[in-house]
């Protein structure tokens, strides 16, 4: 089997480089044969990745421990479900389904676009296949995922326990899916540029994979959220770590992309910038796999240490020295068709929103480099920590979410002050009234949350004005009711209402964002049982017994699990009863002469428990005092080595694991505990939930039966133009 | 085993990858004329989406009645421009 995984590599590196060739004779000779061609080798790498891949996922679900890469990262004791995952739990496993995704990408444009823009096309397949031939020939020769042991081990390392949470399953493919689905408008866009065809056609042909890339990253960088508040133990769900920057950093200049290309397809200007827009993307979505992957992001040393950062540092620069060569070489030719015609016009509602989209990005840029830059030039790394980041990007969004509120009600070209006046009115007042109803509540207490909820609540409120006035509109043109109306605007203008829905949701998100994060009350104390403390908005927590217990997979202990049953109260009645823990995975790597002990000595998780409500979410993490388990265990440690060879030792290692779990809940030590109350943390995934809907939306093709009765409408009426010119 | 697949795999691929240069070449200018026509069909359905949003923005009160008048006449002209075009390479073509 790892034979046949690595000769479908090699196999897929050799035609990925053909078709490379293939297309760039095709290109310069004009001869399409050459073009199809290197098409059909995007078709054969997608099919023999796919096989390369199925391989490694089979040897992760056998558990074939003569895999390295299933050694050092799965066991006999990790659960099905999560041998399927552990495969892009590694750098090998993760670089092949990041050549998978991006060889389907491929094949799947290639086959849409094979009748659409000749010129550009074989520059585009040449670029997508020289990103698959990058990253195949990374898997050839420096991390092969089918490297195999001499030694076959009768157990493996095991998945990383922090990685053991359902969302970890589609956190990375979702990150990698949307990294990879940039490089489509980024290809084309090259290719544009090389052929000096700078029309929005290639902008039309690669949309669906621009919003499909940002809907896949967004998700990503939302499960990656949901995990890290659930499962790592501190609290919260975004530390502006440089591995989460790395995914937001082309989201956000995807986001700003996504925006800016409609005012290139409506008025055809911004050429330059869109340009630049999704080159700057497209090299930002391979810096986020850069930085997860060369070890770069802890340490500027670990660059010169990893084998994947000298390759990847030249396809960086390659990116961008092209890409900026591409661009000012073409610059007379991107020149704007046509002038802005008024500041009060959505153009320049969009143009305003992209300063703030990659103002928002060269922030997160610098503080994600900045323990780089710091030790490059002192010797000694700085980081910059979430109170920095709040200082620049908290007003950053406020202006976004002020854009959203006033950009949807602006017309394009020139806004009739008159027809925007009353609408603008509107949501202002809607804002206004929000703003007094919270002000009653408290939050004028911090003032930057608070006019972030009022502008909020305008734009909210300018999503709502929209479909209403969309709703009449229906009821005008075809006399349908709300509900029909509803649902033919969604139909019939997908990209328009779906956007909308977008807006509603990150709004949502942001709502929920300012608001737990403002107002989160943390209370680190520690309980013995019985003990009672009180946190605010009423609640208390009564720490009621110590718990523990131990988790088999087969024969194997796969973890032994010390918690707190405590009892959620409100105002002195009790709520609910709550069970946070802390699990205890063992170290396969610990001498023989620690038996007992090797159950403490591997990795820990945390395990949250969570009372949550659209109001607020009570969020308790417990850490164990486990200073006289640990000094049992090692005391029992020589005693349990000296009958390892004894017939009933299994037994033995069970009974005496057993009476360390019990002497844990006899001896009820006292434990830490953190106790977080945060409002509204529950809208940041409905949010989350509503933008995943409107992007389906946007995605979702307009049917057929719509674009036979426009036809019917306008052909006519068009082509009695024709006639009469 | 392993090899044998290996090798059915590779001829595959070369099988496929090189039929398009084995086969006969095909008629350029026909074949220009079929991806030309395929791009200002494209052009056209935008044209026609373009006219429905504008006619939204009129019912939506996002336009005055005189501006959409003078964009809809530029949409039309532009898709009765693509129509002739359109209808220019059908007949080269037949």
């Amino acid at each position: 089997m790892p034979g046949l995984g690595s000769g479908l590599l090699v196999l897929a590196l050799a035609t990925s480089a053909y078709g490379v060739a293939a297309a760039l004779y095709g290109a310069l000779s004009a001869n399409p044969a050459w073009v199809t061609s290197a098409r059909r080798a995007s078709y054969a790498v997608a099919a023999l990745t796919t096989g390369a891949f199925l391989v490694l996922e089979l040897a992760f679900l056998r558990t074939d421990l003569s895999f390295a890469v299933v050694q050092s990262h799965s066991s006999t004791t990790t659960p099905l479900f999560y041998r399927l995952s552990a495969a892009w739990s590694s750098q090998e496993g993760s670089l092949l389904l990041w050549l998978w995704l991006l060889s389907l990408w491929t094949a799947l444009v290639l086959w849409r676009t094979q009748h659409r823009v000749r010129d550009v096309q074989p520059w585009a397949t040449a670029v997508l296949l020289g990103f698959a031939t990058f990253f195949s020939a990374l898997l050839v020769l420096k991390v092969s995922p089918f490297e195999t042991l001499s030694m076959v081990p009768a157990e493996g390392v095991g998945l990383n326990p922090l990685l053991r949470y359902p969302s970890m399953m589609t956190h990375p493919p979702m990150l990698y899916a949307g990294y990879t689905l940039w490089a489509v408008p980024f290809a084309f866009a090259i290719g544009a540029l090389i052929v000096r065809r700078v029309d929005a056609e290639w902008l039309v042909l690669t949309r669906r994979f621009a919003l499909g890339a940002w809907l896949c990253l967004g998700v990503g960088i939302l499960l990656g959220a949901r995990w890290s508040y659930a499962e790592l133990g501190w609290g919260g769900y975004w530390a502006w770590d440089p591995v989460e920057n790395a995914s937001l950093l082309p989201w956000l200049t995807g986001t700003a992309f996504i925006h800016s290309a409609m005012v290139q397809e409506k008025r055809g200007m911004l050429k330059i910038w869109n340009a630049s827009l999704i080159l700057a993307t497209g090299t930002l979505a391979v810096l986020g796999t850069f930085l997860v992957r060369s070890g770069v992001i802890q340490s500027i040393h670990a660059f010169t240490g990893s084998d994947l950062g000298w390759p990847f540092l030249i396809l960086i620069v390659v990116m961008i020295v092209g890409s900026v060569i591409l661009v000012v070489t073409r610059r007379r030719l991107l020149a704007t068709e046509h002038r802005l015609d008024a500041l009060l016009s959505r153009e320049a509602m969009f143009l305003a929103n992209n300063v703030v989209l990659v103002a928002m990005a060269f922030v997160v840029f610098w503080g994600t480099f900045f323990p780089l830059i710091s030790e490059a030039l002192t010797g000694k790394e700085q980081t910059l920590g979430p109170t920095w980041y709040g200082r620049y990007i908290t007003p950053l969004a406020l202006l976004l979410v002020a854009l959203t509120a006033v950009g949807p009600i602006v017309p394009w070209r020139k806004a009739s002050w008159k027809l925007v006046r009353r609408q603008l009115a509107v949501v202002g007042v809607v804002g206004v009234v929000v703003a007094v109803l919270i002000a009653l509540l408290g939050a004028a207490s911090r003032p930057l949350a608070f006019v972030f909820l009022a502008v909020s609540a305008s734009a909210l409120a300018t999503v709502v004005l929209e479909y209403a006035r969309g709703i009449r509109a229906r009821r005008t043109i075809a006399g349908e009711g709300p509900v029909r109306g509803f649902f033919s605007l969604l139909r019939r203008n997908r990209r328009r209402y779906g956007g909308y829905l977008v807006h509603l949701g990150m709004v949502t998100l942001l709502v929920g964002v300012a608001a737990s994060s403002a107002f989160q009350k943390t209370k680190d104390v520690r309980l013995k049982p019985g003990e009672t403390v009180q946190l605010n908005s009423g609640y208390a927590v009564r720490y009621e017994r110590p718990t523990a217990s131990i988790t088999t997979q087969g024969d194997a202990i796969e973890r032994i699990s010390f918690g707190a049953q405590l009892t959620l109260l409100r105002d002195g009645e009790r709520v609910t009863g709550l069970h946070p823990g802390r699990d205890y995975y063992p170290l396969s790597s610990a001498p023989a002469t620690k038996p007992l002990s090797r159950y403490f000595a591997g990795e820990s998780t945390s395990e949250v428990a969570m009372r949550t409500s659209p109001v607020r979410d009570v969020w308790i993490a417990v850490t164990p005092d486990t200073t006289r388990v640990l000094k049992a265990v090692e005391e029992g440690d020589p005693k349990l080595a000296a009958v390892r060879d004894v017939p009933r030792y299994p037994e033995l290692l069970g009974s005496a694991i057993g009476v360390v779990a019990g002497s844990y809940r006899r001896t009820a030590p006292a434990a830490s505990f953190r106790m977080i109350v945060s409002p509204m943390v529950r809208w940041v995934w409905i949010g989350g939930g509503i933008v995943l809907l409107g992007s389906l939306v946007c995605l979702w093709p307009v049917g057929e039966g719509v674009r036979r009765k426009d036809r019917a409408k306008y052909v006519a009426q068009v082509a009695e133009e024709v006639r009469e010119t | 085993m392993t090899i044998a697949l290996l090798i059915l795999a590779g001829l595959a691929v070369v099988a496929a990858v090189t039929a398009p240069l084995r086969g006969a070449a095909e008629a350029d200018d026909a074949a220009q004329s079929a991806l030309r026509r395929a791009d200002l069909e494209a052009e056209k359905e935008a044209r026609y989406r373009e006219i429905r949003d504008a006619e939204l923005d009129r019912e939506t009160g996002k336009v005055t009645p005189d501006d959409w008048r003078v964009l809809d006449r530029q949409l039309r002209a532009d898709a009765a421009a693509l129509l002739e075009e359109i209808d220019r390479i059908d007949a080269e073509v037949t």
